[in-house]
């Protein structure tokens, strides 16, 4: 069933490659938004999925931040999760084979850290895995103290994790997924490639924060979080547009994501894929209803194949 | 898309909402509501389920509960259903008692038809700051519960709250829903064994965001998907 429907899709020109591997079309939940692909599937086939990118993953099992870790906002929200999830170890043996039960497309493992050598422990481990086909590496989380964003908020920092990720992961590709919380993102990107990533993930959230009024206190107990959704789509793409015009390796556009034709617009501006974030958590069948609503998408703009549309707007 | 069959203000700020052509729902389960310029859902608790129509009680907090206080019979809304884990209506006792604070009272609805439904003689604890707020008292009397009511300002029923009901009792197992100072002040007088609904902010209600997780002896757990309702030995109060 779900192989017959991805030949359909594949057939339609939607399948796209990133650093070799191949994807049946372009669209992949956000890490963060997907757990890790278990509840997901109790709406749809997840099969139909491009790739799936899970829960943030660490050395150790973290809590995360107190609660309220959710505030509304207009065309989107703000989250203070910070990083909750059952370590490294758990993720590998038991949430990566439980997804592996049920789902046979590519797996991109998404790692985080509070130091080099966090990352390298658990890049290491993910690399390892026959079941992972892509590592995302995280340097941009904003909702913890001391690592995350840390790391991505400066070109030396970002290239040293890069440089120490690539060095155990064989030939397994490395994405660094970028903060749009800096002065010059492209310094970043550039600095990453030049550190051997073999491609880019952008844009993660972008730090704000909402104020109780009633209560005059901030509505998250950790004050401020990361800002997603509708309305940061045309700063995700304006950086995507920026980084794919400054790099030579792929890209994944994250940020605001909400319907085919964004996925257009973002490949356009570079994305090789794209990720959906927080459309996720208001529609869980979002990016099943994005990658059905592809195909007449193309039609109407008269794309045969996405894998051509990739930097379309940069041309010229 | 479920339609909205009937729709009223029940007391002050509460109100009551019947949607037709929802599944059946568990008590304690929740539905999850995207309203009209709103970028999350709102989760409303299950109050009422019959094959066919859902009954949900909310209190007016905020833009959301305000927009769905404006929506009228015959409209549409886009809705989650069978969301959470509700309540353990199979639970093996003889006497439950249930407990209810406030807008808390509603998922006890269907529960307690449900237990009655069983043969259990069931009594019900509702506990508001004031006659004025008082709901569903009624109905619960209409299904055969055994009910006290308790108000904070003595206005009606036992003066106090709804641990001041408590004494005297020989219930063997509760079920609760309300605010956290009422939880707490209810798994501190008592030692009877019972199972309690957490409220949390959340962000998708389905589990997979991680945005309204609570601490148990089992480790983290997420309100929405695990809960929200957990035996109260389970939660680090």
């Amino acid at each position: 069933m779900a192989d017959s429907a991805s030949t359909t899709f594949q057939a339609k020109g939607l399948g796209v490659s990133l650093c070799g591997v191949n994807l049946d079309n372009p669209v992949i939940p956000a890490s963060g938004t997907c757990g890790f692909g278990i509840e997901l599937a109790e709406f749809y086939d997840i099969n139909i999925l491009g790739a799936i990118s899970l829960k943030g993953t660490t050395r150790e099992a973290r809590f995360g931040n107190p609660t309220p870790r959710i505030a509304e906002c207009e065309a989107g929200m703000i989250n203070s999760v910070g990083l909750q999830n059952p370590g490294i170890d758990f993720v590998t043996g038991h949430e990566i084979p439980q997804l592996r039960r049920i789902y046979s497309k590519p797996v991109i493992a998404n790692v985080s850290g509070f130091s080099v050598d966090e990352y390298v422990e658990c890049c290491a481990k993910m690399a390892a895995l026959e079941d992972v086909d892509i590592i995302e590496v995280n340097v941009s989380c904003p909702n913890v103290h001391n690592g995350g964003m840390a790391f991505g908020t400066s070109p030396r920092a970002a290239a040293e994790v890069t440089r120490a990720v690539k060095a155990v992961t064989g030939n397994k590709p490395v994405f660094i997924k970028l903060s749009p919380n800096v002065t010059d993102i492209v310094e970043i990107a550039r600095s990453c490639e030049k550190a051997g990533a073999d491609g880019l993930t952008l844009i993660n959230t972008l730090l704000g924060m909402r104020i109780d009024t009633i209560r005059r206190k901030p509505v998250l107990a950790n004050r401020m979080g990361g800002f997603s959704g509708r309305a940061v789509f045309p700063v995700a793409l304006r950086m995507v547009y920026q980084v794919a015009s400054a790099c030579g390796i792929p890209v994944m556009g994250c940020g605001g994501i909400a319907s085919a034709s964004d996925v257009i617009e973002m490949m356009m501006a570079g994305a090789t894929a794209v990720q959906v974030g927080a459309e996720n958590l208001r529609n869980p069948y979002a990016c099943k209803e994005i990658v059905e609503a592809l195909p007449a998408e193309m039609e109407r703009l008269g794309i045969g194949s996405l894998s051509e549309i990739i930097g379309a707007a940069r041309k010229g | 898309m479920l339609e909205i069959s009937s729709a009223r203000k029940l007391a002050g700020n509460v109100f009551e909402m019947k949607l037709s052509g929802a599944p059946l729902h568990g008590p304690g389960q929740f539905v999850n509501l995207a309203l009209e310029g709103l970028f999350l859902r709102r989760p409303i608790s299950v109050c009422d389920s019959e094959p066919g129509s859902l009954t949900l009680l909310y209190k007016v907090v905020g833009k959301g509960t305000a927009l769905m206080a404006e929506m009228k019979p015959g409209e549409c809304i886009d809705v989650l259903t069978g969301l959470g884990r509700g309540f353990n209506e199979d639970m093996q006792c003889s006497k439950p008692l249930l407990v209810g604070g406030g807008i808390g009272v509603a998922p006890l609805y269907l529960l307690a038809r449900r237990l009655l439904g069983r043969g259990l003689p069931v009594s019900v604890i509702l506990g508001f700051n004031n006659a004025d707020e008082i709901i569903y008292m009624e109905e619960f009397k209409a299904l055969g519960a055994d009910v006290t009511v308790a108000t904070a300002d003595g206005s009606f029923g036992v003066k106090g709250f709804v641990t001041d009901a408590l004494e005297g009792r020989d219930n063997d197992y509760f079920y609760a829903c309300g605010p956290m100072p009422m939880l707490r002040a209810l798994v501190k007088t008592t030692d009877m064994d019972g199972e309690i609904s957490l409220e949390e902010r959340m962000g998708c209600g389905t589990g997979i965001c991680m945005g309204c997780t609570c601490h148990t002896i089992l480790g983290p757990k997420r309100v929405c998907k695990d809960g929200p309702v957990f035996n109260r030995k389970e939660i680090i109060w």
